[in-house]
């Protein structure tokens, strides 16, 4: 076993979920097994394989400097959980900005 | 004359209503109300959009009655998969997260439907962020397999492709991370293709893995499909990664079916163990049907095809741990705890925690671990090297072949709940379709028969090279006519008219 | 309250290391990944879109601008400008990040190696530049129910995405050593060269004010002798040249107090009270973040041609630093007479003014003393004063001329900053213009020496320097419209 209950609850938290005990002890073993079957890639990634990011070869797609109209600001809000002066309202923030 | 509707591919509703011999409403009509009758059972949509559809059907109608010049497809009613936004209904992606989400906007997919004058009739069910292979993972309960309602219709697109074997569409757009339309349309029988990586704008399509995911058809037929596929593809300037060149001649390839010359690669890697029986012998007998029909069969490997389900289920997860934390609960979607005592972070992974179902949970913690420091190396990095293997492996086989072939799937549909507490068990089913989202290739999985032990459809794959994905049309087709020459019609036909679907209600003999 | 040391007695002891991290906000019409305007002040949320919001489905276009102005900045770094590079995800949580990561350069930024040269108190420092790398902005935070709109004690916040997408220009040095005592002016000098060299690029505003260029300063103190570098603090909310020398001093005071008492350096993130004049302590990076980098799948690798990298390259002006030492020299100005235009950020105002015909010491006497007093006064730059250097040079013409002095030069350039149109038509419409004629001066000059016997008696006896007192008395009856030398000649001829 290389991934504890631990391990998970960092992870978890890391992913911004909470989970409960039991999610937890029926995750970590399932993550265990799932991870080490994964470790199968390190066997034929060796130093002098490149890295595939994209699966086609594009390069320099831009697009030109020019404005598009923006939503209308109630379009922007419709969907949120809280809104005050056309601005989405959010909790209590305890970190600081990164 | 609903049934004879019902049972029309999108070709012939095409031309039927070309030749105003039925009316888009009627056309319309006909499917809402075989939802209606038959959606408690199979339960491949989350919505319905009946007063819009009707309207564009009667828009269509009028269009075409004033003289308009119209594409072929307009006026044929459609199913989407509930991952593509299209403003005015939810676009839930399956999740619980998302369940009252309506989108301010319309995915390039979704307009150009729109465009060709399809008719939307409403949003298909799917696993929970297009993740698994079977549609039990949806927030919103399984959908139901129309050969046999115990069994998974395969997933993520398991709503769309049960919509389409279940006459409640003749098309339907899936999306195909992995194998999520490919695997749903060998499980239920159809025809489902994903398009080279690139050729269908992912703007609008919502997320799972960005460099694996791709829009594409689902069909009853191979034409039809290639006319969905047309339809909706092609570049979009919104898409960073969509391929600035003209879209393959998949219609023309479809129409022809022409196989003779053909060098098709079959892959001794994808198959033997850990196969169905059934599932071999469907497989073998549509290879020497492929032959007859003047292909040439050659055999191919490719080695590191072992190591594609192990690099798949590292880069997903770490590609969807990333593009899934947006759904934080602080700009839309579900929001828990907000009760003035607890903090945005806490809200955060409050909603989160019950927001997200268990195997959302579990990739993105997969993925969380495969890109954390000190990990990246030996997982995500290395994933991305077999990638790179993989590739090579395709390039090397097309060398020797124009298109590859294997099952598309291992097994046919399994029982409901069998593999749901087995993630690994479950992942396996993509085994041979995962290859071709690696490499961006383009891939189809048609009709190949039943299984002979269980009576379950089996589907073959076609695999062809980036922007050839006219190839896999011209094999389906041929692939579809060989079998029909001997059956009198589509796998699906054989489904319509036996006793397990008398619940469809469009047998031959009720038709007639 | 900090122990602080005694900045000298600091520098006795240790050697500060400084590295500088300035984002630099890019003046694109349209932001980085969608087509959203990018003007700052507008209403909340009004320059937003699916894509800047993040919402489900929505991908990103690169904007071609930016990229042409991430590689004309690392031209003018004396950067190497990558041939192939990537963008990648920096993942964590921050509500003001709509999809909960930024879209920034990881380890392929598209410049890097370069340097600049940064010229203090007559010595040239050289500031080596590891990278200069594209990224976007974040949306902007209110925060509601504190005491002073702070995070800490705020009830709720609110967010304004206005600004998310916004794309950036991140500049990263790589440790500065060697500055010695002149660290916090080195650090102060090489972001006002920034600063001068991304307007001359015209790429940003530049405005540091309003955050489109912000600048966090690391320092740690390295002790004399050694060469093992001590650990750094990270000084956040830095917004004037003035905060960053002040700032810099302060934490190397400070760590120097940690180091002498035998304490230990936290590396961690720290304010800058401006008003208090001290840093405060802010998030700890004992745990480092774990952004989990991994590159950008949504957008396509950038790889720019060495034709265009050569075309953008020929479009670069001349480098601030060669700039400002060749117009000292051609302008005759001390250095600390530069120093003073510079500081104001009147050189390319003083230059414009030059071209359009003053003096160099005239054009820099009006910007520098009587200009930027009214900027002060009225809280604005000097550029946005209503007024050009034409007209300012306009002016300095008219008092080279005779025909105001510099007492009613001031009056006309009120009427000119009033918004009364040219010099010329404030003089004639204030009737401001000297009088020099013989006749009505002649008339005040006898008044004059008829109120003031006494003095007259002083000048005919031989002293001249009393004269002053009769010119005043001339000034103010003519309501100082008297051209000064010419009543002193009739003074002294009506006198000898
Ligand atoms: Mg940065
Ligand atoms: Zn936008």
């Amino acid at each position: 076993m290389t991934l504890t209950p631990d391990d998970v609850a960092r992870l978890a938290r890391l992913a911004r979920i909470d989970l409960t005990v039991e999610e937890l002890t029926k995750l970590a073993p399932q993550l265990d097994v799932i991870i080490a079957s994964n470790r199968l890639v390190s066997e034929v990634a060796t130093a002098d394989v490149t890295p595939t990011s994209h699966p086609l070869p594009l390069t320099n797609v831009f697009r030109s400097d020019e404005v598009v109209a923006s939503l209308p600001v109630a379009d922007a809000l419709a969907m949120a959980p809280a809104a005050e002066e056309d601005r989405f309202r959010v909790p209590r923030i305890l970190e600081e900005e990164q | 004359m609903s049934a004879d509707i019902l049972r029309a591919t999108a070709a012939e509703l095409s031309s039927e209503l070309a030749a105003g011999n039925v009316s888009s409403v009627e056309v319309v009509t006909a499917h809402l109300d075989q939802i209606t009758r038959i959606d408690e059972d199979v339960h491949a949509f989350l919505s319905l959009d009946a007063g819009r559809a009707l309207d564009r059907a009667r828009h269509i109608d009028a269009a075409r009655a004033a003289g308009e010049a119209l594409g072929p497809l307009a006026g044929v009613p459609l199913a989407l998969k509930d991952v593509f936004a299209y403003r005015g209904l939810p676009t839930t992606c399956g999740s619980r997260t998302l369940e009252n989400w309506v989108p301010p906007y319309d995915a390039t997919v979704t307009r150009r439907l729109a465009d060709a004058g399809l008719i939307i009739l409403g949003k298909t069910n799917m696993d929970e962020f297009a993740m698994g292979s079977s549609t039990e993972n949806s927030a919103f309960g399984p959908t139901h397999n129309p050969w046999d309602l115990d069994r998974i219709p395969g997933g993520s697109g398991g709503g769309s492709a049960a919509a389409v074997a279940s006459f409640m569409a003749p098309l339907a757009m899936g999306t195909d991370t992995g194998g999520s339309i490919r695997q749903p349309a060998a499980v239920t029988g159809t025809v489902g293709v994903k398009p080279t990586y690139g050729g269908v704008s992912r703007f609008g399509l919502v997320a799972l893995a960005s460099s694996l995911d791709q829009g594409g058809p689902c069909a009853r037929t191979v034409l039809d499909a290639a006319l969905l596929h047309e339809a909706v593809a092609g570049h979009d300037p919104r898409d960073s990664t969509s391929i600035p060149a003209p879209v393959p001649p998949v219609v023309a390839a479809a129409r022809s079916g022409d196989v003779s010359g053909m060098r098709i690669g079959v892959v001794s890697e994808l198959g033997g163990e850990g196969y169905q029986d059934g599932v071999e012998v469907r497989f073998n007998e549509a290879l020497v049907l492929l032959q007859k029909a003047g292909a040439e069969l050659v055999e191919v490997s490719c080695p590191h095809f072992a190591y594609a389900l192990a690099a798949y289920y590292l880069i997903l997860p770490a590609e969807c741990s990333s593009n899934l934390a947006r759904f934080d609960a602080m700009r839309y979607g579900l929001r828990i705890g907000d009760d003035g005592t607890h903090s945005a972070e806490e809200v955060m992974s409050a909603s989160r925690g019950a927001g997200f179902g268990e195997e959302v949970k579990r990739r993105i913690i997969i993925g969380t671990y495969a890109l954390s420091s000190g990990y990246y190396d030996a997982y995500y990095g290395s994933a991305q090297k077999v990638r790179t293997l993989i590739r090579q492996d395709f390039e090397r086989a097309f060398a020797e072949a124009d298109v590859l072939v294997s099952p598309t799937t291992p097994t046919t549909a399994f029982r409901i709940g069998e593999r749901i507490d087995d993630p690994m068990a479950m992942y396996k089913n993509d085994l041979c379709t995962i290859p071709s989202n690696l490499a961006g290739n383009a891939s189809g999985s048609f009709p190949c028969g039943l299984a002979p032990e269980d009576g379950l459809p089996v589907g073959l794959q076609v695999m062809a090279p980036a922007m050839a994905d006219d190839r896999v049309y011209r094999v389906g087709a041929a692939l579809e006519r060989e079998l029909s020459a001997i059956w009198g019609g589509t796998v699906i036909d054989q489904l319509a008219d036996s006793t397990a679907g008398d619940y469809l209600g469009v047998s031959r003999e009720g038709v007639l | 309250m900090d122990e602080l040391m005694d900045f000298a007695e600091v520098l006795e002891r240790f050697d500060p290391v400084l590295g500088l991290e300035v984002h630099v906000e890019l003046n694109t019409a349209s932001k980085m990944f969608c087509g959203c305007a990018t003007a700052f002040g507008a209403a909340p949320n009004t320059q937003t879109c699916p894509v800047c919001l993040g919402l489900p489905g929505t991908l990103p276009v690169l904007n071609g601008k930016a990229v042409e102005s991430a590689i004309r900045i690392g031209l003018a770094l004396n950067c190497e400008i990558a041939s192939w590079c990537r963008f990648a995800r920096k993942n964590y949580f921050y509500p003001d990040m709509t999809k909960d990561f930024q879209t920034s350069q990881y380890d392929e930024p598209i410049a890097y190696e370069g340097h600049v040269s940064v010229e203090t108190g007559g010595v040239v420092y050289e500031v080596p530049i590891e990278r200069a790398h594209m990224e976007e902005d974040a949306g902007k935070l209110v925060h509601v129910g504190g005491a002073t709109g702070r995070i800490e004690g705020a009830e709720y916040s609110l967010l304004d995405y206005n600004r998310a997408g916004v794309p950036l220009i991140e500049i990263v040095t790589k440790p500065v050593f060697g500055t010695g005592d002149r660290a916090p002016e080195v650090a102060r000098e090489y972001v006002a060269d920034l600063r001068d060299m991304v307007r001359a690029l015209g790429v940003s505003d530049v405005r540091m004010e309003q955050g489109s260029l912000r600048c966090d300063a690391n320092v740690s103190l390295m002790p004399k002798g050694s060469d093992t570098l001590g650990t750094r603090t990270e000084t956040k909310n830095l917004n004037s040249l003035r905060s960053i020398e002040r700032a810099l001093r302060y934490e190397i005071r400070r760590q120097g107090a940690v180091l002498a008492a035998g304490g230990r350096v936290t590396q961690e993130t720290r304010h800058w009270n401006e008003a208090g004049g001290y840093t405060t302590s802010g998030r700890s990076k004992e745990q480092a973040e774990d952004y989990r980098y991994f590159p950008e799948p949504d957008l396509v690798p950038v790889a720019p041609s060495r034709e265009w990298v050569a075309e953008l390259r020929a479009t670069l002006p001349e480098p601030p630093a060669e700039r400002r030492r060749r117009l000292t020299t051609e302008w005759g100005f001390t250095e600390a007479e530069m120093r003073d235009v510079q500081g104001a950020g009147a050189l390319d105002l003083v230059l414009a003014t030059v071209v359009a015909g003053a003096p160099p010491a005239a054009a820099r006497k009006w910007w520098v003393a009587e200009l930027a007093r009214r900027a002060n006064e009225t809280g604005t730059d000097l550029d946005g004063l209503p007024i050009t250097p034409a007209q300012v040079a306009a002016v300095q013409a008219l008092v080279d001329a005779g025909t105001v002095n510099d007492k009613l030069a001031r009056q006309v350039i009120d009427g000119v900053l009033a918004g009364e149109g040219d010099p010329a038509a404030v003089v004639a419409a204030r009737g401001l213009a000297v009088v020099s004629d013989d006749g009505a001066l002649g008339v005040a000059v006898d008044a004059a020496i008829e109120a003031n016997p006494d003095v007259a008696d002083k000048i005919r006896a031989g002293k001249v320097q009393a004269a002053g007192a009769l010119i005043g008395a001339v000034m103010r009856t003519m309501g100082g419209k008297a051209d000064a030398a010419k009543v002193r000649e009739l003074i002294l001829t009506r006198l000898s």
